[in-house]
């Protein structure tokens, strides 16, 4: 059985007494151990509701959420489902709540009542996994951006989840710490096995991912490898998505009559080809 | 013209603690009236510590800005005047909606100004309006509104003041594509009508170098470069150096260059790119009919 499964799952949110809001109408989505998968969808589509509904922080109005056999919509599997599946969200700032650094990372396997010797081995082995080791007494208020989005992902792989779902955790990030924490969550998936579902608004993210899920209007609109997703320029621009903007020049070449033996998803493939093309 | 200018502008923290630090450091730069202005730098560069000291939010430790010529700071009881000229969109706006109404939240800025509720509305429905903002929402709460809609009425607020100098610190930040290009449109009409001056703060290169006329590069508190847009995204790795980067378009424009295809290194845009590689592909390929 696949490590996330959501099956045909609804989700509503009370407007008011009785007045509910449907915003996802029968999802189902299956994901293995260790895959790297990117979640995609406009503003709205239902993706952080996803998000909150993989590790337990709502429950589905209908159908299930069954996360390494566990049901995690049942309120005496939360703490287990928490330990499996640990989320990081967009603004750094709101997540991060001591005021030294390695005691920041060490607060999740704390509340867990794991042993102190314990908790100092998966604390240093955290914070060396982002490349955070170095700041480990640091005041986290005074690091940039990408570097408490470490933080915060060290804080959730302190307690050794199997899972890491981030909801569009380099959003306020400048061009260096984005590249600093897509470093770190592709290394974590490499090298550790930790399974990833990342949300995100940028193209260029998603296209390192091994898997593309996109969303839309509460469903799942599109799944496959990224090649197969982005190479769909004209159907992900009407569901107001983008796609790297060198899949979209070379999609536009080809549309154009240009013979290209490829689509490529980023600009290092992109200058490749045409390497290969003009000798 | 030059509407807004700083002169050696220079902001120091912890002023005599251990923890003093020059986030800005002489920063001289002068904007011209009506120009569509890009600001880029990585976090710590100083550019948000600049953008609060163009409308007197902070007070510099040294320098000056100059507001059509006269220091903002001459006469500092009536600093609330320049926040009126030089309008600030932090950040996440949204957060600091607090009226009862999106009109009510929308006036609030020009009745401070002094105008009469009768003008304060008009002006509210006018910026409403140019920030794709639809007039049924008005009388809802701005709690009823969905994250994209706040955003929308946060700009509405303070375009409502009608601002000679519009400053926008990241404004699409968190939105999807569609609501990145659809917002960024709105920006550049508005500029475009009102001729007012805009500043515009963004970690998205692409989105910088769709819109703005000249770019300022703000690096260890100085001014790095100020420049045309596509002067200063010739310069790829200069930029890289300061933890920044061009767009992808015009890396690929760049690369491209270097093996020999006549294509301008500035690059900024795919429709850009594509005027100059079709000819060029079709010429060098085998060509497919379409």
């Amino acid at each position: 059985m696949a490590f996330i499964d959501v099956r045909d799952v609804r989700f509503s949110y009370d407007l008011e007494a009785g007045v509910g809001q449907e915003v996802l109408h029968g999802v189902s989505l299956q994901i293995e151990q260790g895959e790297f998968v990117a979640l995609l969808g406009h503003n709205g589509c239902g993706k952080s509701t996803m998000a909150k509904l993989l590790n337990g922080m709502l429950t589905p109005s209908a159908g299930q959420v069954v996360v390494d056999g566990l049901d995690a919509g049942k309120e005496e599997n939360q703490l287990e489902v928490r330990r499996r599946v640990g989320l990081v969200l967009q603004n750094p700032d709101n997540q991060l709540v001591a005021g030294i650094v390695e005691e920041d990372v060490a607060f999740g396997p704390e509340n867990l009542g794991v042993p102190p010797e314990e908790i100092r081995r998966r604390v240093d082995a955290a914070l060396k996994a982002v490349g955070m080791y170095p700041y480990r007494e640091h005041a986290p208020h005074k690091l940039s951006g990408g570097q408490k989005q470490r933080v915060a992902i060290a804080g959730v792989i302190a307690m050794e989840t199997k899972c890491l779902v981030l909801d569009e955790p380099t959003a306020m990030l400048d061009p260096r710490g984005r590249q600093e924490v897509m470093e770190a969550i592709t290394r974590l998936n490499r090298e550790k096995g930790i399974t990833v579902v990342l949300i995100t608004h940028y193209m260029d993210e998603a296209v390192q991912a091994g898997r593309v899920v996109v969303m839309d209007g509460g469903r799942v609109l599109m799944d496959g490898g990224p090649g197969e997703v982005f190479k769909q320029v004209e159907r992900l621009k009407r569901h107001d998505l983008d796609v790297p903007q060198a899949t979209e020049l070379c999609y536009r070449l080809r549309a154009a009559g240009v013979e290209l033996p490829g689509i490529p998803l980023s600009v290092e493939e992109c200058v490749g080809m045409f390497r290969e093309l003009l000798g | 013209m030059t509407i807004l200018e700083t002169k050696g502008l220079t902001y120091r923290y912890g002023t005599g603690t251990p923890f003093e630090k020059t986030a800005v450091d002489g920063v001289s730069i002068a904007l011209e009236k009506g120009e569509f202005l890009g600001v880029i730098g990585h976090t710590g560069s100083g550019k948000s510590t600049l953008i609060q000291m163009l409308n007197g939010l902070l007070r510099p430790t040294g320098g000056q800005v100059l507001l059509e010529g006269r220091d903002i700071w001459a006469e500092p009881k009536k600093i609330r005047d320049v926040r009126f000229r030089v309008g600030m969109v932090f950040q996440y706006p949204e957060y600091q909606l607090f009226e009862e109404t999106v009109l009510k939240d929308i006036m609030f800025g020009p009745k401070n100004m002094g105008l009469s509720d009768r003008q304060a509305r008009q002006r509210a429905e006018e910026a409403a309006a140019f920030t794709g903002l639809k007039p049924e929402l008005l009388e809802k709460s701005p709690f009823e509104l969905s994250g994209g809609e706040k955003r929308r009425a946060a700009i509405a607020g303070v375009i409502a003041m009608d601002p000679e100098v519009l400053v926008l610190d990241e404004p699409t930040a968190g939105l999807d594509p569609r609501g990145r290009d659809v917002l960024l449109a709105q920006i550049t009409q508005y500029h475009k009508e009102r001729g007012n001056t805009v500043l515009l703060v963004s970690h998205s290169m692409e989105d910088i170098g769709r819109t703005a006329d000249r770019l300022l590069v703000m690096h260890g508190g100085h001014a790095a470069m100020l420049a045309p847009t596509r002067e200063v995204f010739s310069k790829g790795q200069e930029l890289e150096g300061m933890g920044l980067r061009v767009p992808q378009i015009t890396k690929i424009a760049q690369e491209l260059g270097a093996m020999g295809c006549p294509v301008d290194p500035s690059t900024l845009t795919v429709d850009d790119a594509l005027k100059q590689l079709i000819p060029y592909f079709k010429r060098k390929l085998p060509v497919k009919e379409v």
